[in-house]
């Protein structure tokens, strides 16, 4: 056991785990997120709280962790690099543990570009991967990236990192998986799988290496909630991919919503029966209340006890 | 080379005051090559400036002139008894070349009428790409030869980032992701081990992080003997 955190404790005890993901609001009122966070409390480990996600102004996803503590609930904190040099990474990065987190998720971000804030510097000081590899010094060596000690031990995290099996060079993005573990990486979320047959080749690679036993992988999945959305996830979300098969069954059902359920279900049952995954990440967004029936339905209810 | 790029030309107009008699100067090196701030371009809007003073009935006039370098002391020496002739120059150079010739001569009122791009190279007729972005701490023989802190929109240093779909960059399918470049480059080259290591945090303080950079050498200074 690293951080001992809800999320290790499930994956540690053999179980498919099962996160949510909150997307924090462009105002400093957290009502919705904090009844999103109730309404799934019995069907989710943790939380991942967006960070600015799309490069859009929200709430920081420490400041919503912190409420989801106070709420005795457990957050997974996203920290990405366009905004922060590594001076804040690190000084948030202590911050966040100060508070109580015990998950960090290092990401690179979406590009400014795609926010309401277009015109701001990108800062990219680091990269995801040596973030990872420094939550991981701050934690075990107890040492900051220029090298100087922590006065303290941190109180111990457990660090996630993310990965693209959708994302080109294919062949690249194995290599990419174990050089995030090799720089540190406890678990690992992926982008939405739409495209199993990719996701399940990816995977083989991933056992081919053994990689699946040095890191936890969470496979993430989205519902889709009508043709529009789905259409617009292909065409504009960088990183994801919608076969077309999918959209044309999409296209086909009478009751979209239901379908978007359907779809995301079956997924999730056939991501449980692949060797080496350890659990799914359910990022609904728009539509988090849909959660707990995703859970339950797909036949992860109720969660172990940990 | 240094890429630039002339500024809107209501742009210009609004920096100007109507009475002015101006001085448009072109720049005979990068500026010159890349079309934007040449002889030619300097007459053309030297022309554009004084229809425009004509139909606003202004009482200025532009002229055009050219010098080899804007950046460097010599050249700017050569024309500074007519440069002090004019209420403004009109700098057609990169932002360099306006500056050194504020240092040079203070008493001058001189301003850009580029916008200075990037350093880069012209790939096709009409069309400059950046290359570099003088970071001042070279990292192409890791990539060999394609820079990921230029041509990779996050600057990353340990392989492509999860928007990286088809060989183009998240940001626009117009642009190459760099580090798939990068990585079909050292697959072809057997060299592909490079990238499993993780790189670590860069340097910063060489590039324009650190504050304006400064080279001195000794050995190539001129002995004044002072």
């Amino acid at each position: 056991m690293i951080a001992g955190s809800k999320l290790e404790k499930v994956i540690a005890g053999g179980h498919f785990a099962v996160t949510g993901e909150l997307g924090p609001p462009k105002s400093a009122d957290l009502t919705q997120l904090r009844h999103h966070a109730e309404a799934m409390r019995r069907h989710v480990e943790a939380y991942n709280l967006t960070d600015n996600q799309t490069a859009i102004v929200r709430t920081s996803s420490i400041a919503c962790g912190a409420v989801l503590i106070q709420m005795g609930l457990e957050p997974v904190i996203q920290m990405t690099v366009r905004d922060r040099n590594r001076i804040c990474l690190q000084s948030d990065l202590l911050g966040a543990v100060a508070l109580g987190a015990k998950n960090v998720l290092c990401l690179s971000g979406d590009h400014q570009k795609f926010g309401n804030e277009p015109a701001a510097k990108g800062v990219f000081d680091i990269d995801s991967m040596q973030l990872i590899k420094a939550l991981k010094d701050m934690r075990d060596a107890g040492k900051f990236i220029g090298g100087e000690a922590l006065e303290h031990p941190l109180e111990k995290v457990f660090i996630g990192a993310v990965e693209n099996p959708f994302a080109d060079p294919f062949a690249y993005r194995v290599d990419r998986l174990e050089k995030k573990i090799n720089a540190g990486a406890n678990f690992i979320q992926t982008q939405c799988i739409f495209d199993l047959e990719r996701f399940k080749k990816w995977m083989e690679l991933v056992r081919e290496r053994g990689l699946h036993k040095r890191v936890a992988i969470l496979g993430g999945v989205t519902p889709i909630k009508s043709l529009g959305a789905a259409r617009y996830m292909k065409n504009n979300v960088s990183g994801i991919t919608i076969p077309d098969e999918l959209i044309a069954r999409l296209q086909g059902a009478e009751n979209k919503k239901a379908e978007g359920l359907k779809i995301c279900i079956e997924t999730i049952q056939q991501l449980k029966e692949i060797e080496g995954v350890a659990g799914v990440h359910i990022m609904a967004i728009a539509w988090e209340e849909v959660v707990p029936e995703i859970v339950e339905r797909a036949g992860l209810y109720p969660r172990p006890p940990v | 080379m240094i890429i630039a790029e002339r500024k809107p030309l209501e742009q210009i107009l609004a920096m100007l005051s109507p009475d002015q008699k101006i001085a448009v100067l072109g720049c005979g090196t990068c500026v010159t090559v890349c079309m934007a701030g040449g002889q030619k371009e300097a007459e053309e809007l030297a022309a554009l400036i004084n229809i425009y003073r004509k139909k606003e009935k202004q009482p200025g006039s532009a002229e055009a002139f050219t010098i080899e370098r804007q950046c460097e002391f010599e050249f700017i020496d050569q024309v500074a008894e007519r440069l002090k002739s004019y209420d403004l120059i009109l700098s057609l150079a990169c932002g360099v070349g306006v500056q050194t010739m504020v240092e040079r001569m203070p008493e001058l009122l001189v301003i850009p009428g580029l916008n200075t791009k990037s350093m880069g190279y012209p790939v096709a007729q009409g069309v400059w790409v950046e290359r570099c972005l003088g970071c001042g701490d070279c990292v192409l023989e890791l990539t060999q030869g394609i820079c990921p802190i230029t041509r990779c929109a996050k600057s990353l240093l340990n392989g492509p980032c999860g928007g990286s779909a088809e060989g183009k960059c998240e940001i626009g399918k117009e642009v190459d992701c760099a580090w798939h470049l990068i990585h079909d480059r050292l697959a072809r080259l057997g060299r592909l081990a490079i990238l499993a290591a993780v790189q670590p945090p860069k340097d910063w303080s060489s590039s324009h992080h650190g504050g304006p950079r400064t080279i001195v050498r000794e050995d190539v200074k001129i002995d004044r003997g002072e």
